[in-house]
């Protein structure tokens, strides 16, 4: 049985704490009134000097994004201009908050959504090498609890108009905006909340009904509950691709509401499916550094290691198709999306290139490399901070646009959603013990050598 | 320069490897083995130096990817440069997107082949070689040992058929 090492507790207490605070300087410090937003522009010119040549170019590619009420107003170059403008100026600086409490609380959520696939994967393979990794697996999946109630909640607020983060939920803007009402059929508050809730629904009863089974197996004298979760974990897969799906294009790709990508389920999945695989390989060194798991051995890392060079090559295949298409057949509505994050999101658009694909790629390529534990923790935190700034990527300039910065709010949703996961995966990995004693392929995956 | 192996032939890929251990902690050098398929640690048990083959392989898909930037930028940079996509194509670094499939697939394509060739040529194959087998059963079913012999014959016969060969012989071998 494992025990929560103290260490680790208070330390994620901290960060829980930590990143209460500064989440709360955050939400303090946005602005209520426009006067105050244009405050805060002019003092941070004030301080970049010559930024404010910066902002016009910018602005010229705002007005071909097009993506809300307050856009489509600007591109007449009337009266209006400026009220709207500046209208839109607060909405963005009072999104920063919330986009960063946001990208924090889908990252980790989906670290374990990513997880939970993963070992749907290796219950429905019969894999005989990964056995000794499903206790971590599921105390890593027990995060969505949690994780998906927050995700969850901070929808609810937004339908309930409490951030302008989602743009087509406001009624005033699709009054205005004829393909806004074309997907309303789809794309309204309510059946958007229905479906949230199902998703999230069917993902935490699979796991919760998996890790049962998966306990009970170790009690009982045949394989039956083994066979049971094989059945139900080969129909969750099935389940899970077309949530995972129809949960990118409505928590994510729906910021952009006129903007879409067919392939973008499978995008996001890449980017969930490469974090849980890291998180998994990093929990599972973490415990074998304090003397548990002592029947895993270097095999069962070099693989997992091979999962996350072969993810990553993955990931940057689905990014590259998307962005490929859409950047040369230049239709305007389609290749704003770009426009927007090669203007604004130079830095964090092409540092996540190197992060998510360069970087793997020359690090973990050596074969003998992904067997050095440290290699492969510090290769792990590269590819884990280049997702979040995946995930950032995919939420901010959407919502706070040329807004942004990595300061108190994001840093303290890090922190918090950080810490809460910590805490909650490492304590639920003291509630079993952390090797199955009774899986049919337990013996081989203790041999497992390569 | 004819020398004299002794050739064991096993059925089983478990019970080679267990051969192929105990004869090396005797202290005999194994000259080579003949399998119908790979077998996992194989070369570790032997104490065969780790294959360089990946570095080449590394450096091919360098070449590969430098051809396919040079050619490209040949072709639709300078010699005739192309409107690709309405976009800005007055340098090879604004235009890369659309050659990110031709650099990939001559990187693949290069690591390869090349691959391959410095296989053969390594191995020492090329066409209308005569095949060095020296029984065609390792390309079925049996697994086959050979070791040199240095006036030991009858000690390693012995120690062959304890590790559980099916067939033993001892024969002249053209080098």
């Amino acid at each position: 049985m494992y025990t929560f090492s103290n260490r680790l507790k208070i330390g994620s207490f901290i960060a829980m704490g930590l990143g209460v605070i500064f989440l709360a300087i955050g939400f303090l410090s946005a602005p209520s009134t426009v006067e105050e937003a244009k405050a805060i522009v002019a003092a941070h010119d004030d301080g970049h000097g010559g930024g404010h040549g910066q902002e016009a170019v910018s602005h010229g590619g705002d007005q071909g994004h097009g993506e809300s009420a307050a856009h489509g107003a600007e591109a007449s170059h009337d009266e209006g201009h400026d009220a709207s403008h500046d209208e839109h100026l607060l909405h963005q600086l009072q999104n920063k908050p919330w986009a960063a409490l946001y990208v924090a609380a889908f990252f980790f959520f989906m670290i374990a959504l990513g997880v939970l696939a993963f070992y749907a994967i290796q219950r429905a393979a019969q894999a005989g090498w990964s056995p000794l990794l499903f206790r971590v697996m599921e105390g890593i999946t027990s995060y969505l609890v949690p994780g998906g109630i927050v995700v969850f909640v901070i929808l609810v607020l937004s339908v309930m108009h409490m951030n302008h983060m989602f743009v087509w939920m406001d009624a005033d803007v699709v009054a205005h905006d004829e393909l806004l009402q074309g997907k309303a059929g789809y794309l309204n508050p309510t059946f958007f909340l229905v479906r949230a809730a199902i998703f999230l629904g069917g993902w935490i009863f699979y796991r919760e009904y998996s890790r049962k089974l998966s306990l009970a197996q170790d009690e009982s004298d045949d394989d039956s509950n083994f066979i049971k979760n094989f059945r139900w974990s080969a129909g969750f897969l099935v389940f899970y691709l077309v949530t995972e799906s129809m949960m990118s294009w409505d928590w994510i790709m729906s910021l952009d509401p006129h903007w879409f990508s067919t392939l973008f389920g499978w995008y996001v999945f890449a980017s969930m499916f490469v974090s849980g695989i890291t998180v998994i390989a990093m929990v599972t060194i973490y415990l074998k550094s304090k003397g548990y798991l002592e029947q895993v051995n270097n095999s069962h890392i070099h693989d997992l290691a091979k999962f996350m060079f072969g993810i990553s090559i993955f990931w940057t295949y689905l990014w590259f198709a998307q962005f490929m298409l859409i950047w040369y057949a230049n239709i305007p509505e389609e290749v704003t999306y770009y426009v927007a994050r090669f203007q604004d999101f130079k830095l964090p658009f092409f540092a996540m290139l190197v992060m998510n694909f360069v970087f793997p790629l020359l690090v973990l390529m050596n074969s003998d490399y992904k067997r050095v534990n440290w290699f492969v923790i510090m290769a792990g935190i590269v590819v884990l901070a280049g997702h979040y700034l995946d995930i950032f990527n995919m939420v901010m300039p959407a919502t706070v646009g040329d807004q942004w910065y990595i300061g108190l709010p994001e840093i303290g949703g890090i922190l918090f959603f950080g810490g809460l996961f910590v805490y909650w995966v490492f304590n639920t990995l003291t509630k079993a013990p952390l090797q199955p004693k009774r899986n049919p392929f337990i013996e081989e995956s203790r041999h497992f050598h390569y | 320069m004819a020398s004299k192996v002794i050739q064991a032939l096993y059925h089983d890929d478990d019970v080679l490897m267990h051969a192929v251990k105990k004869v090396r902690a005797e202290h005999h050098h194994i000259e080579e083995v003949y399998t119908p398929f790979p077998v996992h640690g194989l070369d570790k048990a032997m104490g065969l130096a780790d294959t360089r083959i990946a570095i080449t392989s590394f450096m091919y898909g360098c070449l590969g990817l430098t051809v396919a930037i040079v050619m490209m930028n040949y072709i639709m940079i300078e010699d005739w440069p192309q409107d690709i996509g309405g976009k800005p194509s007055f340098s090879y670094l604004e235009n890369m997107p659309a050659f990110v499939p031709i650099m990939f697939e001559l990187t693949v394509f290069f690591a390869a082949h090349l691959m391959v060739i410095t296989f053969y040529l390594r191995s020492k194959m090329w066409p209308f070689k005569k095949a060095e087998n020296p029984d065609k059963r390792t390309t079925d079913d049996h697994f086959l040992m050979e070791i040199g012999v240095h006036d030991n014959e009858k000690e390693l016969t012995d120690l062959l058929w304890e590790t559980g060969a099916v067939e033993i012989k001892v024969t002249e071998k053209e080098s």
